[in-house]
């Protein structure tokens, strides 16, 4: 009897729990870190960037130290890969906010109505130059890829979901499908090159070229997006149209491709987002002009990407009364044309998620 | 026009030579792309094979074909190894933030941001690695010759503008990160709610459940992730062309004035002034660089297939 009751006793005096840091330990030790790294930055004069390894560091350390010695090592060990998760993520947040932040402070003082609406023809060093003939380029050139590859992904899509289930051909369809996302950008511009070349001889170069290699790597992420939006149509749907006695392809017509319609537009313009700034294919068949080109099926053709990278590689002369220390001509015009470029692809991206939340597959 | 005749059980002709025209036209689509396919094979050794054998002086700083495509061959991997050595750590470290560690709030604007990272045309990364990081990592560069020398991979000199095939492969990890953290991330999402929760009944801490339940779950799906960033970096032209001001050598060395060209940015870069001879030598650099993502590509996806068969059984 005395001997249980002491037993029980004993039980009720051990921790059930065992010791665990309080809930403001990181936000302590995150204090600490920053106001020593603070102090060692100032004095030993330090930048931004070195102060703030030094408090990632302070922090990734510190707070693992100190749960070894009050939780243990496993407790210490789940701190550490949670500060380090965190850590990753930080420093994952840094080059967008960086990147986005150059294109503005660089971009912004280039752009005006002239830049928008003159060409390159005869600007010499720091005339007022323009972009004109490469928004056109990039408009034309990624409107007649939109053209080739949404059909063909939309029917390739529909023969997945609709005809070709479980057959041989459709596995290897998707397969290719998957495989061919990763076709690098260039290749698919010298394909176009070589199958010009081969018909037009060495020297052709045109914007429809452009497209087709464009279209090569855009005819997959339509597929890959049409499929996915088309296999979430219920099949409900389609079973209830088909009792009604409508044939499969008018089921197809009129029931599926609207009920999935918010998506496949959604999935079409993140495509046309991924190729618009494509500069590797468009470099190698559609060339460079400083003039207005509205054909697509003759003469060279510059795009907005091609027109930047140019602008880097041949910045022009600095005019001969610049101060000194001042950058080429084609510099501050290649941030110019990157900040436009950034805007319409953001643009689309942003549309394209609106559309695909407004018109979402409705389930149930 | 239809209408009236599908009412009648008779007029069932009409609608099904519409629906084998449909039919024929879906299947026409499926196949036209796999004839692209091949059609990107057959015209790239068409325009390319006759390159292999051209004179020397088409090869500069070498001689024959081999030679000069393993140089460049040496150099995509190198830079592409370089960016999956940095951007997987970080991929991983994200996608386990978005789907295991992230408040809710949090989690879906970091998974959108990254989404945005990846629609930055790679131009721009070009420009923003050529003018902005190679200028901000010279220091970094220059700390690494000092302190770090004795690895071969930092031996120096550091070059002064920065633009080392270290900043090429800073540039192409950002670029990559989204593809392998959207992958990875999916995955790591989909790991059975129920393996996690014994795991934490069992008095797991959070990196355990992490490390027994989800990682196993996920292993092939990082795997292809991984390989599929790779083959990303394997073919990315612009920045490496941008950022690197490169010659066809092999050495280990990522911080020095001498850098190790890829075969896309060389490409790029000596495609604006090629005589034809030159021309089908590049473009038979290009078949290779083909080839070889190809078999990256198709590696990934067949792990990436057999896992899934795997988990619908």
């Amino acid at each position: 009897m005395s001997a249980t009751e002491t037993r029980v006793g004993q039980r009720a005096s051990l921790p059930l729990a065992a010791p665990r840091l309080p809930s403001w330990a990181p936000g302590l030790v995150a204090a600490v870190a920053v106001g020593a790294a603070g102090l060692l930055a100032l004095l030993a004069g330090w930048g931004i960037p070195a102060f703030a390894v030094v408090t990632a560091i302070l922090f990734v350390a510190g707070l693992p130290l100190w749960s070894a010695s009050v939780e243990g090592r496993r407790g210490a060990v789940d701190r550490l890969m949670t500060a380090l998760v965190w850590t990753a993520f930080g420093v994952a947040v840094v080059p967008l906010v960086w990147l986005i932040w150059t294109v503005l402070d660089n971009g912004l003082p280039e752009i005006n109505m002239q830049f928008l609406t003159f060409d390159m023809r005869n600007v010499v060093s720091d005339d007022q130059g323009g972009i004109y003939h490469a928004i056109i380029g990039t408009l034309l050139v990624t409107a007649a890829a939109a053209i080739i590859s949404v059909p063909v992904g939309l029917f390739c899509a529909i023969y997945l979901v609709e005809y070709g289930k479980g057959t041989r051909l459709a596995r290897w369809i998707t397969f290719l499908v998957d495989v061919m996302t990763g076709i690098p950008s260039i290749v698919a511009g010298l394909f176009a090159l070589a199958l010009f070349v081969l018909i037009f001889g060495p020297q052709i170069r045109l914007g429809f070229g452009g497209s087709v290699a464009l279209s090569l790597l855009m005819i997959p992420i339509v597929v890959r997006s049409t499929e996915e939006m088309l296999r979430l149509v219920p099949d409900d749907l389609r079973e209830a149209s088909y009792a009604l006695g409508v044939p499969k392809w008018r089921t197809i017509m009129k029931v599926v491709l609207p009920t999935s319609l918010g998506g496949i537009i959604t999935g079409v313009m993140l495509a046309i987002a991924r190729v618009i700034g494509e500069t590797a294919p468009l470099l190698v068949i559609a060339g460079k002009t400083d003039s207005v080109n509205f054909n697509l099926f003759g003469e060279r053709m510059t795009t907005l990407p091609v027109y930047i990278y140019y602008s880097f590689t041949q910045p022009g002369t600095v005019p001969f009364d610049a101060p000194p220390g001042t950058e080429a001509p084609g510099i501050a015009r290649a941030w110019g044309a990157a900040l436009v470029l950034i805007i319409i692809v953001m643009a689309l991206n942003l549309i394209a998620r609106a559309v695909g939340r407004i018109f979402a597959v409705k389930k149930g | 026009m239809t209408t009236t005749t599908e009412a009648e059980p008779q007029a069932t002709p009409t609608t099904q030579r519409g629906d084998r025209i449909f039919a024929g036209l879906a299947r026409g689509a499926g196949l036209f792309i796999l004839a692209a396919l091949a059609a990107v094979f057959i015209f790239l050794a068409v325009e390319g094979l006759p390159g292999i054998n051209k004179p020397a002086s088409n090869y500069a700083p070498l001689d024959s074909f081999l030679p000069y495509v393993g140089r460049l061959l040496y150099g995509t991997i190198f830079a592409a190894l370089i960016a999956l050595a940095i951007a997987v750590p970080f991929a991983l470290g994200i996608a386990l933030f978005i789907s295991h560690y992230a408040p809710k709030a949090l989690a879906v604007p970091v998974a959108y941001v990254i989404d945005l990272l990846a629609a930055v045309p790679s131009v721009v990364f070009g420009l923003w690695g050529a003018r902005t990081l190679s200028k901000a990592l010279v220091p970094a560069q220059q700390w690494m010759d000092e302190h770090l020398g004795f690895i071969p991979f930092f031996a120096g000199p550091a070059s002064v503008t920065g633009k080392t095939v270290l900043t090429a492969g800073v540039v192409l990890a950002i670029m990559i990160l989204p593809i392998i953290t959207a992958i990875t991330r999916e995955i790591f999402a989909q790991t059975p709610r129920l393996h996690e929760e014994a795991a934490l009944a069992l008095g797991a801490t959070r990196w355990e459940m992490i490390r027994y339940a989800v990682f196993p779950y996920a292993k092939s799906g990082m795997v292809s992730a991984v390989m599929l960033g790779l083959g990303r970096a394997l073919g990315e032209t612009m920045a490496v062309a941008m950022v690197l001001s490169a010659s066809p050598v092999v050495t280990l060395n990522m911080i020095s004035n001498t850098n190790p060209a890829t075969i896309a940015s060389n490409i790029a870069s000596s495609f604006a002034e090629a005589t034809p001879a030159k021309l089908s030598v590049l473009i038979a650099t290009g078949l290779v660089l083909f080839a070889f993502t190809f078999a990256v590509n198709f590696a990934a996806r067949a792990v990436v297939a057999r896992s899934e068969r795997r988990l619908t059984r």
